[in-house]
């Protein structure tokens, strides 16, 4: 039960992670290695905020924030200065360690001993006694409903639209008198701030800041969306959202099962083959416009 | 109304393979004048396009369009007054969304892109309407993606998306030339309904010489980017479309073809 729950509880947090990738790689088509940095980062701004006793609910908006500051930068880097989308994030990437290590003070932060959004007085006074050894996973899953819904909402805005446009064809963007960088960038903005609540949340559940957690963070969001937009490719009644979650757990539970039967240090390679499965049996093809006349 | 005065434009500058397309080229258009260009291949039809659009810059000269000189405005400013249909018809629609979010994409053109609600239900019948005017059952797949449509219907709700805020300016860039003759007949006749209705003021390339004889008020023949043929009004209606034949014979000898 246990090995469920926790399959559970950070497939749902890296499903948050999988809807940033999602805005990325599926609607702006732009392959953003950002994440790499910006996962961690909001991590990195957990751990100094909750060692500064600061109220850990206080970090999922900020931490958000300062992710979304990042996404900025990888726009403004690719935008303005005419960087490739890919080189572009990786700038952005090697440059949030340093920010992140500064930020965070050492490369590993224990956060063991102080609240956290799943340990405090008032989840402890509310939760009934029964759901007590779920709570961390029940309120991971409001979360993660939460992040989805307003996302969901959003992409029903004219604002949302014109995003979803901008991937699809960036042609048309220009035609409608909007500058299609601006709406690059504030697609990465929230790709990267959604990104960044992930790495909070997730820093908050493993009660540790680690520097190096963000590495293949990149890798795994991409196997989520993947993972979730092909099995449920057929199935036109569940919104893409949806289906990426569903697609996080799916990806979780299978590395999970696998490490049963591996030692610890073969997990980066069967990250590595899983992915190339589901790439393979998904054979991911891009059919977009191109181009200008 | 539309005027492009001296341009100049280089390709490949500074390299063996400099090619100079326009040397001081100018054209003026009045206000509601409809222009059909045509032309061989490389003779600078869609480059002139692109020079108006903004698409690609001028290396010298000025792109007036009402009064005031966009020469240096960058292309999505320059959008708000004109709309543009290419001749690849996925180009003017979004494939990934459908039909009604597109149409509710563009009539929110020259607004803000915020976050109410993308499409305004109140206004779903008015698209129903437009999208019936085509003709071709498309007001019943509201839902349908784009991109599951033929290329004729795509062309077709690009036209209406383009035309369906207050523009001034339309450019047709061989938006025909893509389709089968039924399709493009429909197209054309389409196209000339909006512009007798809204009054614009259009350039069309075009290969098709009878649309060119045929639609507009104005004909232009180009070659080596330079204007060698330009007829209006009652000049226009003499031509027919064996003159043109003639001329671009004439012209392709010329060049040793």
């Amino acid at each position: 039960m246990d090995f469920v729950v926790s399959i559970l509880e950070q497939g749902l947090i890296y499903g948050i992670l999988a809807l940033g990738v999602y805005i990325t790689y599926k609607i702006l088509d732009f392959p953003d290695l950002t994440v790499d940095g910006s996962f961690p980062l909001g991590a990195a701004i957990t751990a100094a905020l909750i060692t500064r006793d600061v109220n850990p609910y206080a970090a999922l908006p900020l931490a958000f924030l300062a992710g979304a500051a990042a996404g900025v930068c990888t726009g403004l880097i690719h935008v303005k200065g005419k960087v490739r989308d890919l080189l572009s994030g990786i700038i952005m990437m090697t440059a949030l360690w340093t920010i992140n290590l500064s930020i965070a003070g050492m490369s590993n932060v224990p956060l063991f001993s102080k609240d956290s959004i799943f340990k405090n007085s008032i989840v402890d006074g509310i939760m009934p006694e029964a759901l007590k050894p779920y709570s961390t996973l029940i309120i991971v899953f409001l979360l993660t409903i939460l992040c989805k819904a307003l996302l969901d909402l959003y992409l029903k805005t004219k604002s949302g639209y014109l995003l979803r446009a901008v991937g699809d064809n960036a042609v048309l963007v220009t035609s409608l008198a909007k500058d299609e960088g601006n709406v690059k960038i504030l697609g990465l903005a929230i790709a990267n701030g959604l990104t960044a609540l992930a790495g909070c949340v997730f820093a908050q559940e493993e009660r540790v800041f680690e520097i190096s957690m963000g590495t293949g963070a990149i890798v795994i969001g991409l196997a989520n969306v993947i993972i979730g937009t092909s099995i449920f490719r057929k199935a036109a009644f569940l919104r893409t959202t949806t289906a990426v979650l569903a697609g996080s757990v799916i990806y979780k539970a299978c590395v999970a099962v696998a490490l049963r039967s591996f030692e610890p240090q073969a997990m980066k390679l069967i990250t590595a083959v899983l992915f190339l499965i589901i790439l393979v049996i998904s054979m991911e093809r891009r059919g977009k416009v191109r181009g200008n006349a | 109304m539309l005027e492009l005065r001296g341009i100049s434009k280089y390709y490949n500058p500074g390299t063996v393979s400099e090619m100079c397309l326009f040397r001081d080229f100018s054209l003026k258009m009045e206000k509601g004048e409809f222009l059909s260009v045509v032309g061989s291949n490389g003779s600078g039809k869609t480059s002139m396009l692109n020079l108006i659009c903004g698409s690609i810059p001028a290396d010298a000269g000025q792109v007036i369009m009402g009064g005031r000189d966009i020469t240096k405005e960058k292309e999505y400013r320059r959008n708000r007054d004109i709309g543009r249909v290419y001749q690849n018809p996925a180009m003017g629609t979004c494939p990934s969304m459908t039909i009604l979010e597109n149409m509710a994409l563009a009539d929110n053109k020259g607004k803000m892109y915020g976050l109410s609600r993308g499409t305004n239900k109140a206004r779903i019948e008015l698209y129903r309407e437009e999208l019936a005017k085509l003709d071709l059952g498309l007001e019943d797949k509201l839902h349908v993606k784009v991109g599951s449509l033929s290329g004729g219907q795509r062309q077709a709700i690009a036209l209406l998306m383009c035309a369906m805020t207050p523009i001034k300016f339309l450019i047709l860039d061989e938006h025909t030339a893509a389709l089968d003759p039924k399709t493009a007949e429909r197209i054309m006749e389409l196209t000339d309904t909006i512009v007798k209705e809204k009054r614009l003021t259009t350039i069309m390339v075009t290969h098709n010489l009878r649309y060119a004889v045929e639609y507009g008020s104005r004909l232009v023949m180009m070659h080596e980017g330079k204007i060698i043929f330009d007829k209006k009004e009652e000049e226009k209606r003499d031509i027919h479309v064996e003159d043109i034949l003639a001329l671009f014979n004439e012209i392709s000898i010329e060049c040793g073809n």
